[in-house]
């Protein structure tokens, strides 16, 4: 019974390529509702958790659960169907569709917007609900991230800050219940930052979400998170409350050197 | 809003345009000469393989160089099942031909997925390989087939039009109502979940994959789709000749194809028909203006108008010209209504490419003048 607190549970993840160790031993345990941080210096496998979790690795060590049901080995869209969601380092959107559309490719797998090709290359009724319903719900999505306004352009015509809350809108829109940010505070100002920071504590609030995040700017951290795991060098170096963490002398060690 | 209307009318406005082609044809092509049917079929046929190589090339972004190769078994099939009811009780008649369309449309599709399921985990230049040794496999295989059932290198003999029960006007109207619905297809594919979760593999295959899309299905759903309508092409063609000649589908032809594809506009409907049409009717010309022994320049010419068109399609006069005389400007005119400043940000900002400097400027000093004039008033009030 006690599992069932742990949205997702990771049991000594591990995956090397030929002799590297990326990630060893990776026990994470994440309960419903919390902000996990990942946090270690640069290489120390932090996004190579996060391709294991989201398949586009297969974990070569260990196994991990995620809401009760043991989920690796599937394919990456399948995980992402199975309720994980997420962001990338570097932006990646789809840079030639217009704002709403990017949203509306993430509505897309969701069961209540069901709609076979048939149905939509004869332009049945369903398929006429079916957009509607979609367009509806992804400006909804995009008015909470305040993008509403700029919902025709291009989504590659978006300034930096904008394509970070679109990410983060269409990894929202397939309904996950884990969200995986990867920086997402990356080459973004301390206005900017703070900004961040209450629309991350909103999307906890008002989407239910659990979310695990990657960050480098340890005020983010120590803000948000309500539980961080240190990597290095693919190993765990401390894991548990952010303030304890922080002030572990392995990790300010690891940061800083001797 | 008025924006937003015109975007409807512009949508709708290629299937007015093709009804009234029609129209025409159903009126006129008792009268019109033979020659200008025969092209003008050429053209739709063009027209049908450009639209489908669009969809893989242009909007799921991948490279197939094996269209040819679809549009062969196409004829091949759907010439053999016509010839088969042709001789039949049905006869050569409308119902044969659109038998014949069905089957070499599903046959290409069957051949799309058979193909595609293997090729389409590579990218690129693999794909494009993989898709050209296709092609000429196709090819050979009807070359060497045994004389009874494809013709071997005799070719298989097909019921052309004209010969008994289609006429040739009546052929290019079936053709062009092919045309239509391969564009309504097509559109309303592309302006649905589907279209969106193809063109989002374009964009970003990986972010497609962390967004739910099953790649692989859709990959080879585009593929499929677009060698459907190839094999209808290749059909329309058998009955365009008394025989098919597989040597007709060489990598040349797929490549004839890419270039209008690729000529048109990559991700481009309309771009993809307007340089189908006009690519064949250079073709035609070319090959009656060039007769005797200047036909050997035939292919010279035409590489060189091609070229022409390359440069100068992006020539900066010429694309001042297309802003100036686009469907909306036109439309804003027509209404004598002035724009409004916030219109021409909102202009710049949905440029799909980034404004050069020049552009910028012009933006920035319209920007600048309607300031000025709004000021003005202020200083005669005071």
């Amino acid at each position: 019974m006690a599992e069932n607190n742990y949205l997702l549970e990771t049991k000594d993840l591990g995956i090397s390529f030929g002799g590297l160790k990326a990630v060893q031993d990776l026990n994470l345990r994440i309960k419903k509702n919390e902000i996990y941080g990942l946090i270690g210096p640069n290489g120390a496998g932090k996004t190579t958790a996060f391709n294991i979790l989201t398949g586009v690795y297969q974990p070569t060590t260990g196994s991990y659960i995620f809401d009760g049901e043991e989920i690796h080995g599937l394919k990456q869209d399948a995980i992402n169907k199975k309720g994980i969601g997420r962001t990338f380092q570097n932006i990646r959107l789809f840079n030639n569709m217009s704002v709403v559309r990017n949203v509306m490719v993430g509505l897309a797998n969701l069961p209540e917007y069901k709609c076979n090709v048939f149905e939509s290359i004869f332009r049945l009724p369903r398929h006429f609900k079916v957009e509607k319903a979609m367009r509806a719900r992804a400006k909804e999505l995009l008015d909470i991230f305040g993008l509403l306004e700029e919902r025709n352009n291009l989504a590659c015509n978006l300034p930096y800050g904008k394509q970070r809350k679109l990410e983060i809108a269409r990894a929202l829109a397939t309904g996950p219940k884990l969200l995986l940010l990867d920086e997402p505070a990356a080459g973004m100002n301390p206005q900017e930052t703070a900004e961040l920071v209450e629309t991350i504590r909103f999307v906890r609030d008002h989407f239910d979400m659990t979310i695990l995040l990657i960050e480098h700017d340890m005020s983010l951290v120590s803000g948000i998170c309500d539980e961080v795991t240190v990597l290095n060098f693919g190993q765990t170096l401390a894991q548990g409350n952010v303030a304890d963490v922080l002030h572990d002398p392995a990790v300010v060690k690891a940061y800083l050197g001797d | 809003m008025s924006l937003k209307k015109n975007a409807f009318v512009k949508y709708y406005l290629i299937y007015v345009i093709f009804a009234a082609i029609i129209v025409f044809f159903v009126a006129l092509g008792g009268v019109l000469p033979r020659s200008f049917l025969s092209n003008s079929l050429q053209m739709a046929i063009a027209i049908l393989l450009s639209l489908s190589l669009s969809f893989v090339v242009g909007f799921l972004g991948e490279l197939s160089l094996g269209h040819a190769g679809f549009m062969c078994a196409g004829a091949y099939l759907g010439g053999k099942v016509a010839s088969i009811l042709a001789a039949g009780a049905l006869g050569n008649g409308i119902l044969t031909f659109i038998i014949s369309v069905l089957v070499g449309g599903i046959v290409a599709a069957v051949l799309g997925v058979v193909v595609g399921l293997p090729a389409l985990r590579l990218k690129g230049d693999y794909l494009a390989i993989v898709t050209l040794a296709f092609c000429e496999i196709v090819r050979v295989l009807f070359l060497n087939s045994p004389k009874e059932a494809f013709g071997g290198a005799f070719g298989l003999e097909t019921p052309k039009y004209g010969s008994s029960g289609i006429s040739l006007q009546m052929m290019l109207i079936l053709a062009l109502l092919l045309v239509v619905s391969a564009i309504a297809v097509f559109r309303n594919i592309i302006r649905s979940k589907h279209g969106r979760a193809v063109t989002a593999i374009r964009d970003n295959e990986i972010a497609a994959r962390a967004t739910g899309v099953d790649v692989t299905k859709y990959k080879l759903f585009a593929f499929v789709v677009s060698s459907f309508f190839a094999g209808i092409a290749g059909v329309v063609y058998s009955y365009t000749q008394s025989r098919v000649q597989s040597s007709t589908f060489d990598y040349n032809y797929s490549i004839d194809i890419l270039v209008m594809v690729v000529l048109g506009g990559m991700g481009s409907m309309n771009g993809s028909i307007i340089s189908a049409a006009i690519i064949t009717f250079l073709n035609l010309k070319l090959s009656t203006v060039l007769t005797g022994n200047l036909a050997v320049a035939k292919d010279l010419v035409y590489a060189l108008i091609l070229i022409l068109i390359v440069i100068f399609s992006n020539a900066p006069s010429l694309r001042s010209f297309r802003e100036k005389y686009n469907f909306r400007a036109i439309i804003e005119r027509l209404r004598k209504k002035e724009m409004d400043p916030a219109d021409i940000k909102n202009d710049a900002g949905s440029w799909d490419r980034i404004p050069t400097k020049i552009e910028m400027n012009e933006v920035l000093s319209t920007d600048f003048k309607v300031q000025e004039s709004t000021m003005n008033p202020d200083k005669e009030a005071k």
